[in-house]
């Protein structure tokens, strides 16, 4: 799963190979001497580039698809259902909104860092958070969520429940009626909201530095690169190559939710 | 057969109404707010009655007392909504077939039969943003009868209908009631709906049963009717088409009241309606005149002999008079005064007159085989 292999043996943003005080786990380079010397046009990116770019695909992805169900659910819940402590979940749900990000970070090494609450007994089954891209995934997902969950509940809350009544009768479930009826309505606030998770997930800073630290090639995200490179001598060109793909990848994937949106959209109205 | 019996408290509407009926339609009538939409939401399963009891060909779904309660999609009961609710994401093909994959396998009209049944066939494969208002209750009321209910509810499909959209409708309705044989409870606030449709009339009234009987007993009392209605009430007549007069453009009608001569009446497709088929004739009250002897020198065709049975409305301008004709009962509304005058009375021999010109559209309905 860990793209790059031991987290303290991973390759690091050089800043045209000079060494970095920045990170205690920045360890003597390895790989070959060309990628150190600045060739080729000042576009294409170094190797480490690539990995923070892939990194931050995989986090944002891994972060989106796995807060998928349970934000559907949490949605659901708040936009249908009447229930002791809905305004607690609520709350709860909005919290990463609120809070600065490294208060949510901080909560998070608290509680899945290798000595936290559940850190411990998750480090058991085999399940490792801390200083682990798998960790990253959690941070984003986290302050994700709340963004998700809200697109999710106003499209839950659009759909006609009179619709969903119309096929009780005629046979289906209340399980199959969410299926084969309120899911596939609702579905343009539901990519909406899996759009904006992930574009969080790819922006996502505080909570992540915080929790899992800045690992180059385990947890070290475009952000996290960008803010690297902004710290060391000569970084602007390479910061400015990771800032021009983070504002190509965001914009993507803000079009393409807008194309599948206005997709779903057309088929209703036609 | 169906038993409903409820009582239900909701702020300050309190609905207590129970019914038994028999025949293919059973109306349920009332002015909006008589708790005509409640009774059938409780009878599909989409309202739950603090009290009741219903039970539809000898299945119960719903007992309070012995804590039967069957879930809405187990209950087998088609509903065909107001406002058709159907599903915007399916196509109309998709929509018609919903109920149908669900349903248990058995007996029971197929997609092409109900598509042929309500002239859905162009329809298929368009989505239900693009049909009109007619179209889509049309799909409303084929998607029903696919799911092969046991009963099937209809709750006002008309009223969210223009006129025309109306009579667009109401002869697929008809043909549903002779053809599908599946029995249909039928909400409206419409007299002219409930006598071309209806065996059974219920009448509601602040949430209670105001009187429930055969749709030809209720539909004469004016006084069961709220408001505009009222001037719709009448007889209802089971007739059959017995000549055309292609000359004055007419048609004689024979029953058991004796003949009506109307307008000549046409099928869908413009051919005059084949002789022998069954009609159903509303004679409005207001349209009914009463003479002591044979009216001679008297432009309306329609003159029958009769008894009067009885009179109704003691107090304001008007009086309804009942007149046995042969085997059927036919009900003037006059002036108080002409009652007076006239000294009209039960067991008096009377005259009913009728303008030919009386009957449209709107009153008189094919029971079978062809509308008009």
């Amino acid at each position: 799963m860990c793209p790059r292999g031991e987290p303290g043996a991973a390759p690091s943003i050089q800043g045209r190979g000079r060494a970095r005080p920045w990170t205690p786990r920045a360890v003597a380079p390895s790989w070959p001497r060309h990628a150190l010397e600045p060739s080729g046009p000042a576009l294409s990116l170094t190797p480490d580039e690539w990995s923070a770019l892939r990194l931050s695909l995989l986090v944002a992805s891994v972060a989106t698809l796995g807060s998928l169900i349970p934000g559907l659910a949490v949605a659901y819940l708040l936009a249908r259902k009447a229930f002791r402590g809905r305004a607690l979940l609520d709350g709860l749900v909005h919290l990463p909104l609120v809070l600065p990000p490294v208060v949510t970070g901080y909560l998070l090494l608290l509680a899945f860092g290798r000595r936290g609450w559940f850190g411990a007994a998750l480090a058991e089954v085999g399940i490792v958070f801390s200083f682990r891209w798998t960790g990253a995934a959690l941070a984003c997902a986290v302050m994700g969520f709340p963004l998700m969950v809200r697109a999710m509940r106003l499209s839950f809350e659009a759909v006609d429940p009179r619709l969903e009544q119309a096929a009780g009768t005629l046979g289906a479930a209340p399980a199959l009626v969410f299926l084969v009826v309120t899911l596939p309505l609702a579905l343009p606030g539901i990519l909406a909201g899996a759009v904006l998770a992930f574009a969080k997930a790819m922006g996502e800073f505080g909570a992540t530095i915080t929790f899992v630290s800045n690992i180059p090639g385990e947890t070290q995200t475009l952000p996290s690169a960008i803010y690297t490179l902004t710290q060391v001598p000569g970084g602007e060109a390479g910061a400015l190559r990771l800032t021009l793909i983070s504002v190509a990848v965001s914009m993507a994937a803000l079009l393409a939710s807008e194309w599948l949106a206005h997709r779903a959209r057309r088929r209703l109205a036609a | 057969m169906i038993a409903v019996a409820v009582a239900h408290r909701r702020g300050a509407f309190a609905l207590e109404a129970a019914f038994t009926a028999e025949g293919r339609v059973t109306a349920l009538f009332g002015r909006s707010g008589s708790g005509k939409s409640t009774l059938v939401d409780v009878i599909a399963g989409l309202v739950r009655p603090q009290a009741g009891r219903v039970v539809v060909d000898g299945v119960t779904l719903l007992d309070t007392r012995a804590g039967v309660r069957v879930p809405v999609h187990r209950r087998r009961i088609g509903y065909v909504f107001q406002d058709a609710r159907l599903l915007p994401h399916l196509s109309v093909r998709q929509n018609l077939l919903f109920g149908r994959w669900l349903a248990p396998r058995g007996e029971g009209p197929d997609l092409a039969a109900v598509a042929e049944l309500l002239g859905l066939g162009d329809l298929l494969a368009r989505r239900p943003a693009g049909l009109s208002g007619g179209e889509r209750q049309r799909v409303a009321i084929g998607r029903a009868l696919l799911a092969r209910p046991r009963l099937l509810l209809m709750d006002e499909p008309l009223a969210a209908l223009d006129e025309a959209r109306k009579a667009e409708i109401l002869p697929y309705v008809a043909r549903l009631r002779d053809e599908a044989r599946v029995p249909i409870v039928y909400v409206s606030h419409a007299v002219a709906e409930v006598a071309r449709l209806a065996d059974t009339v219920v009448v509601l009234d602040g949430g209670r049963v105001a009187a429930a009987g055969p749709a030809a007993e209720i539909l004469r009392r004016a006084d069961l009717f709220p408001g505009r209605e009222a001037g719709e009430a009448g007889a209802l007549l089971h007739l059959r088409v017995a000549a055309h007069d292609e000359a004055f453009g007419l048609t004689r009608l024979d029953g058991a009241a004796g003949s009506l001569t109307v307008p000549r009446l046409r099928d869908p497709a413009g051919a005059p309606v084949r002789v022998g088929t069954s009609v159903r004739v509303r004679v409005r009250a207001r349209d009914v005149l009463v003479a002591l002897e044979r009216p001679r020198t008297l432009s309306a065709r329609n003159i029958l002999a009769g008894t009067v049975v009885s009179l109704a409305g003691a107090e304001g301008p008007h009086a309804a008079v009942e007149i046995a004709c042969g085997g059927a009962v036919l009900v003037a509304q006059v002036t108080r005064r002409a009652v007076h005058d006239l000294g009209l009375g039960p067991g008096r021999a009377v005259f009913a007159v009728v303008k030919s010109v009386a009957f449209d559209a709107e009153t008189i309905g094919a029971g079978t085989e062809v509308e008009i």
